[in-house]
């Protein structure tokens, strides 16, 4: 499964000389538990804060994110607002059914990054986008792509939770119903599942038909990423789904992000390293719209092949 | 806290003269302003009310004072806004979702909110010497509800416009966001959720513009509106009278007894009103207290 050619479309882009971690063998087969003891010792790095792993949630390991199938693959993005350059030649791949997190500081670009990805940036005015976006080795950036098509396949969670002021039921009916679903059975049935997968049906069963704006801001991002599901996705882009939640809140999102991605191509912006650390499987860091370095976030964490990364996430800056 | 060197009371007994002047004069004009109103609605209500009856709500207009009544030109103007309120709201609110949900941000987008922007301030009599040249003579529409109705709808339409272009503006962005991401095309997007997002702000502008399309008597004036009918318009091309006409017509006669007959036209015609603008606070109430965003 591993081929050399997955491998490399993980490591980072910006200077191709240099190689990065995920790309050294020795590296690729180390397990979660070896990267976790690996802080305690390794010298340069006693530094850095070790985060806080979750044995009871294993990532990816390298050898498996090597062997994934890129879901998206991109090369040589350069993204502009305007005169104004954003993104920079970025080039990454999103494996399958991992949880890939872009983290950087502020106006980094992976927000920009990230609405590339289902062409959100295309409503922006004066929004300019060259280089290749691949959906399942697919461009998605085609003169002929059906941009309506492309979202339903890479559904999207906001920042801030967006409901419809509508019901709870009509939530998450519409995407099956913008896509042609009138049958009340089956949009009830789609309501259900989606809402046990966003773990949210229990609390919200029994009052479907209440407004949506009722809700708790938990609940209600919950309700987003339960939406997102009901157009049946391969792919959930989720811009800082809990930047603007409570401790616990974050915490049932996570845990909510780890189950998905079993079914899912998760790409998750955040602002939070230990919220990177422990959900991801992936990590992209960003910074000045340049894709700085992206391998495994075991080794992006504790063994950072530049120094702009192990500065930032040892919070030296940003 | 005994050691603080010097203690400073909170009773300082100081006034602040500026500030209570400012409150007073805002008072003053808050006090004039009502004042004047009730003062009006006093007059109107005193010179009018012995003359509301039926005979005023089911006559026609009559030479006779006692025999006068308002049918005619009450018809008229409910005829008059039901078609003006037909054809302004499809095109103003089409024209707003254009301008607000189609529309480049480009000079020529620009170039006609300015236009329209403007279009709002122009006194109405220039509208009704437009509808006069074109709708009565050009289109040959004649001195009919129809030309009257289309002529208040060119007055009322920028105010239409602007006013849905502003509710569809208080719908936040991140709705459509929130559409377009589920895979909504622009028009699933519009139609199923910023329009009734915004349906309250919309319903508001276009009772308000309905309520200004009933108060105006210059342009119908313009485009030869007669100031006596006896008759009910049976159709859009009837000859017709409204509300303001017969008011203007009836304060302008010698006889006192027609003056009260203006005041208690008013008076329905501030009926009417009221009731357009309870209309549209009840929509408002209705439909906007479920979106809190």
């Amino acid at each position: 499964m591993v081929t050399h050619g997955a491998e490399r479309s993980i490591s980072l882009a910006d200077t191709p000389p240099r190689r990065v971690a995920t790309t050294d063998p020795r590296q690729t087969r180390m397990t979660e538990t070896t990267a976790a003891s690996r802080t305690e010792t390794a010298g340069p790095l006693r530094s850095i804060r070790p985060p806080a792993f979750d044995s009871a949630r294993p990532a990816r390991s390298a050898d498996e994110l090597a062997g994934a199938a890129a879901k998206i693959a991109v090369s040589d993005l350069n993204f502009f607002y305007g005169a104004n350059q954003a993104l920079h030649d970025i080039k990454l791949a999103i494996p399958e059914r991992c949880v890939t997190a872009f983290i950087g500081p502020s106006g980094c670009g992976k927000s920009t990054f990230l609405r590339c990805l289902n062409r959100m940036n295309d409503m922006i005015d004066d929004a300019r986008v060259e280089g290749e976006i691949l959906l399942d080795g697919e461009s998605l950036r085609g003169p002929r792509v059906d941009v309506v098509e492309l979202r339903k396949r890479v559904g999207m969670v906001f920042q801030k939770s967006n409901p419809f002021p509508k019901s709870i039921f009509e939530n998450i009916a519409y995407g099956p119903r913008v896509a042609g679903e009138r049958n009340k059975a089956r949009l009830y049935e789609i309501a259900e599942r989606c809402l046990q997968h966003a773990a949210l049906w229990d609390e919200v069963k029994d009052r479907l038909e209440d407004s949506a704006l009722a809700l708790s801001g938990g609940q209600q991002q919950r309700l987003c990423i339960a939406r997102a599901l009901a157009t049946d996705p391969e792919v959930l882009l989720m811009d800082e789904p809990a930047s603007a939640l409570d401790p616990a809140s974050t915490a049932r999102i996570e845990d909510l992000i780890f189950e998905l991605k079993d079914k899912y191509t998760i790409v998750i912006v955040t602002h939070n390293m230990q919220q990177a650390a422990r959900v991801s499987d992936q990590t992209a860091f960003f910074f000045q719209g340049v894709l700085v370095e992206a391998g495994a976030t075991n080794e992006i964490f504790t063994n950072p092949a530049k120094k702009q990364t192990e500065d930032y996430i040892t919070g030296r800056f940003g | 806290m005994s050691d603080t060197p010097r203690k400073r009371s909170l009773e300082t007994g100081r006034r602040y003269p500026g500030s209570t002047l400012f409150g007073l004069l805002c008072g003053t004009a808050t006090v004039l302003c009502v004042t004047a109103l009730v003062g009006l609605l006093a007059t109107v209500v005193a010179e009018g009310a012995p003359w509301l009856s039926t005979t005023l709500l089911t006559s026609f207009s009559s030479r006779k004072p006692e025999l006068a009544g308002i049918l005619g030109s009450l018809m008229g103007s409910l005829w008059l806004i039901s078609i003006t309120t037909l054809i302004c709201v499809p095109i103003g609110v089409g024209a707003a979702i254009y301008l607000e949900e189609y529309a480049a941000n480009s000079w020529w987008k620009r170039l006609v909110q300015l236009n329209i922007a403007n279009l709002a301030g122009v006194p109405s009599i220039v509208y009704g010497i437009l509808g006069l040249g074109l709708f009565v003579r050009t289109l040959g529409l004649g001195r009919s509800v129809l030309a009257g109705a289309l002529t208040l709808a060119l007055v009322v339409l920028p105010i239409v416009i602007l006013a849905a272009q502003e509710a569809l503006r208080a719908v936040p962005p991140s709705i459509r966001q929130a559409s377009y991401a589920l895979g909504a095309t622009r028009w699933q997007t519009v139609w199923r959720q910023v329009l009734p997002a915004a349906l309250p702000g919309v319903m508001t502008g276009v009772i308000l513009a309905i309520a200004r399309a009933l108060g105006e008597a210059a342009p119908l004036v313009a485009v030869g509106a007669a100031t006596y009918v006896a008759f009910v318009p049976y159709s859009v091309h009837d000859e017709f009278s409204a509300l303001p006409l017969q008011i203007f017509d009836w304060a302008s006669r010698p006889q006192e007894e027609f003056h009260g007959l203006a005041s208690a036209a008013i008076l329905v015609l501030l009926v009417v009103l009221v009731m357009l603008n309870a209309g549209a606070v009840y929509v408002r109430l209705k439909y906007g207290r479920r979106i809190k965003w």
